[in-house]
């Protein structure tokens, strides 16, 4: 149909234990177009990284899939086999993690486990392999990636080791980079050149990115298109500009005057930060209706009835809520 | 500095041993079964014999010496089924979980509840005695605690951001057992084995004992310090002797193992650089 790289569709992911089951990603769609950057954003326990966890099948019980469809480049994900699951993975769906201090093997050098990928998914010989891995650092900007290919992840820096999972996770040219939360354990100078890597790295290989992150500035700065998700739903999509210009759903407008503004003080007068009230209700009992309604400010007694349709907004993207309008 | 001189004195007290027990034919003085001499039995150390005689006149060192062959075969060949065993069990069990896991479990909680001798001799029993029987006895009896270990690590090890992420780069189950898991618990591992060659040195000496190991007169250590047993208040060098062997082997069996691990570990190399 369209030339999306990879569609979710109506993903619902649930605990299974027994008898009882919990509901924790409720009807979340977005799509992913080749060579675009789609950010997805919300607090710790929202569904952000489950939700790209089911995208590669390494989803773990009680946690399953039970609903809807993923679309990876014109083939359905859940009805490949496990062997096939994993050629993909890695070869075409690869992913960086949160913690690069541990996603590295302490007992092999880096170069080993860059050049393992060229073997495992190429057929590559070792010798090859690790010439090709030489490349791959030196294309993450390590300086001296003949020496360094020889180091052990403890002889590196948390941005060094960063640098070199996303060696490992390009080394194959994968269409897709899932990057959940790749920056949150750097300091924010490492950040910047890490995320500005990524986005040069992917740009030249028009690779599709999904990023993870509940860093709205990160994703301001890496992403064409952001869906903000909150108790395990989906509740706005915008392009990035739009949405940090007019956002339309409480919940994002929330997030966004929760972030302290560079020069507000001297326009605005001091004034207090604001937040959004209340916790995120816990997954056993998500409220019925809107998930967020208990905290909104803008609610109405439908919010608390009915779950609201997405509706559609001027340019692209649309919001979930009844009251967006006000 | 440490761990390379326990590498350096374990390694040199392994290849001394087991060169000996390579060339017991050509340096030992004299033949260990068939130079039996009553008129010099149970003469203590001196010049001409260094570790003394038995009762039956034969000289200790030259029995220690081909000795030596059998028992390191025992304890380096049954700890290596043993260790194979133990982490094929363990790190699978460990891996996958479900009812693979609970079996596994099962089986060694079993392996541990029976003593591990009696089922030797079990085994023993069966096959009759001899070298190959005495390998796949002990080679078959004493894997639980390394199962053990391997399953606790893996458990913990699958758990590991390194694991995680090669399941997300494509690796497959075999692969990630084999390049993640197994060297990142090679150590605890490494200790276990060769304080195992020390226990499978003892038992094949108790096999013996009863009967069912290495079959007099052909020399064991084991058998050696049974037979000078008696003699212990006359004769007290025929039990020394054995015994030094059994412990000079263990120790420097357990020092190389230890070494090993510490030299594995590339934390510990970069601390010595």
């Amino acid at each position: 149909m369209t030339d999306n790289l990879l569609e979710v569709r109506d993903l619902r992911l649930d605990i299974v234990s027994g008898r009882v089951g919990h509901n924790v990603v409720d009807n979340v769609s977005f799509s992913i177009g080749r060579g675009e950057a789609y950010g997805l954003v919300g607090e710790s326990g929202c569904g952000k990284s489950i939700t790209a966890l089911s995208i590669i099948g390494l989803l773990k019980k009680p946690l399953a899939v039970t609903g809807g469809e993923l679309i990876f480049d014109g083939r359905d994900l859940r009805a490949l086999s496990k062997r096939e699951l994993r050629r993909l993975r890695g070869e075409r769906i690869a992913m960086i993690f949160q913690e690069p201090m541990t996603a590295l093997n302490p007992l092999s050098p880096v170069g080993r486990q860059i050049a393992e990928m060229f073997v495992l998914h190429k057929g590559a010989t070792w010798k090859e392999a690790e010439k090709l891995a030489i490349e791959a650092l030196g294309n993450v900007q390590v300086p001296a990636p003949e020496e360094r290919v020889k180091a052990y992840p403890h002889q590196m820096s948390g941005g060094m080791r960063q640098r070199v999972m996303i060696a490992i996770a390009l080394a194959c040219n994968p269409d897709l980079l899932i990057a959940d939360e790749p920056t949150t354990a750097l300091d924010v100078t490492v950040q910047a050149e890490i995320l500005k890597l990524v986005k040069e790295l992917c740009a030249a290989r028009g690779t599709s990115v999904l990023m993870i992150s509940h860093d709205l500035g990160v994703i301001a700065n890496m992403c064409n298109r952001v869906g903000i998700m909150y108790a395990g739903r989906l509740v706005e999509e915008r392009p990035v500009a739009d949405l940090f210009l007019h956002p339309a759903h409480p919940y994002t407008d929330g997030l966004l005057k929760s972030l302290p503004q560079l020069g507000s003080r001297r326009l605005e007068g001091r004034k207090r930060l604001q937040e959004i009230e209340g916790t995120v209700p816990s997954i056993a009992n998500f409220p019925p209706g809107c998930r967020f309604q208990p905290r909104c400010h803008r609610a109405t007694p439908v919010c608390s009835v009915e779950i609201p349709p997405p509706s559609a907004l001027s340019h692209d993207g649309f919001v979930k809520c009844f009251n967006h309008e006000r | 500095m440490r761990p390379r001189l326990n590498l350096l004195i374990g390694g040199v007290l392994c290849i001394v041993i087991i060169s000996t027990a390579l060339l017991a034919p050509l340096i030992a003085p004299t033949d260990p079964v068939l130079d039996a001499d009553l008129m010099n039995a149970e003469l203590p150390p001196d010049a001409q014999f260094w570790f003394g005689t038995d009762a039956q006149g034969r000289d200790v060192l030259s029995r220690i010496l081909y000795g030596a062959r059998i028992s390191l075969a025992v304890g380096i060949g049954s700890q290596v089924i043993n260790t194979l065993i133990g982490l094929a069990l363990g790190i699978s069990a460990g891996y996958f979980g479900g009812w693979w896991d609970d079996f596994v479990t099962g089986l060694t909680n079993l392996m541990l509840a029976i003593p591990s001798l009696i089922f030797a001799l079990a085994i023993m029993a069966i096959l009759g005695p001899g070298l190959a029987s005495l390998l796949i006895a002990l080679g078959l009896t004493n894997w639980s605690w390394t199962c053990r270990i391997a399953r606790s690590s893996a458990l913990s090890l699958k758990k590991q951001g390194y694991v995680q992420a090669a399941k997300t780069l494509g690796y497959g189950d075999i692969r990630i057992m084999i390049t993640q898991i197994l060297p990142n618990m090679i150590g605890p591992i490494l200790v276990i084995g060769t304080l195992g060659m020390g226990d499978a040195i003892l038992a094949e000496a108790a096999l013996s004992y009863l009967g069912l190991g290495i079959k007099p007169p052909f020399p064991s250590w084991g058998n050696m310090l049974t037979d000078a047993r008696e003699l212990i208040v006359i004769a007290p060098w025929a039990a020394i002797f054995p015994g030094l062997a059994i412990f000079v082997t263990v120790l420097g069996l357990n020092l190389f193992g230890d070494g090993l691990r510490d030299w594995l570990d590339p934390h510990m190399r970069a601390r010595q650089l």
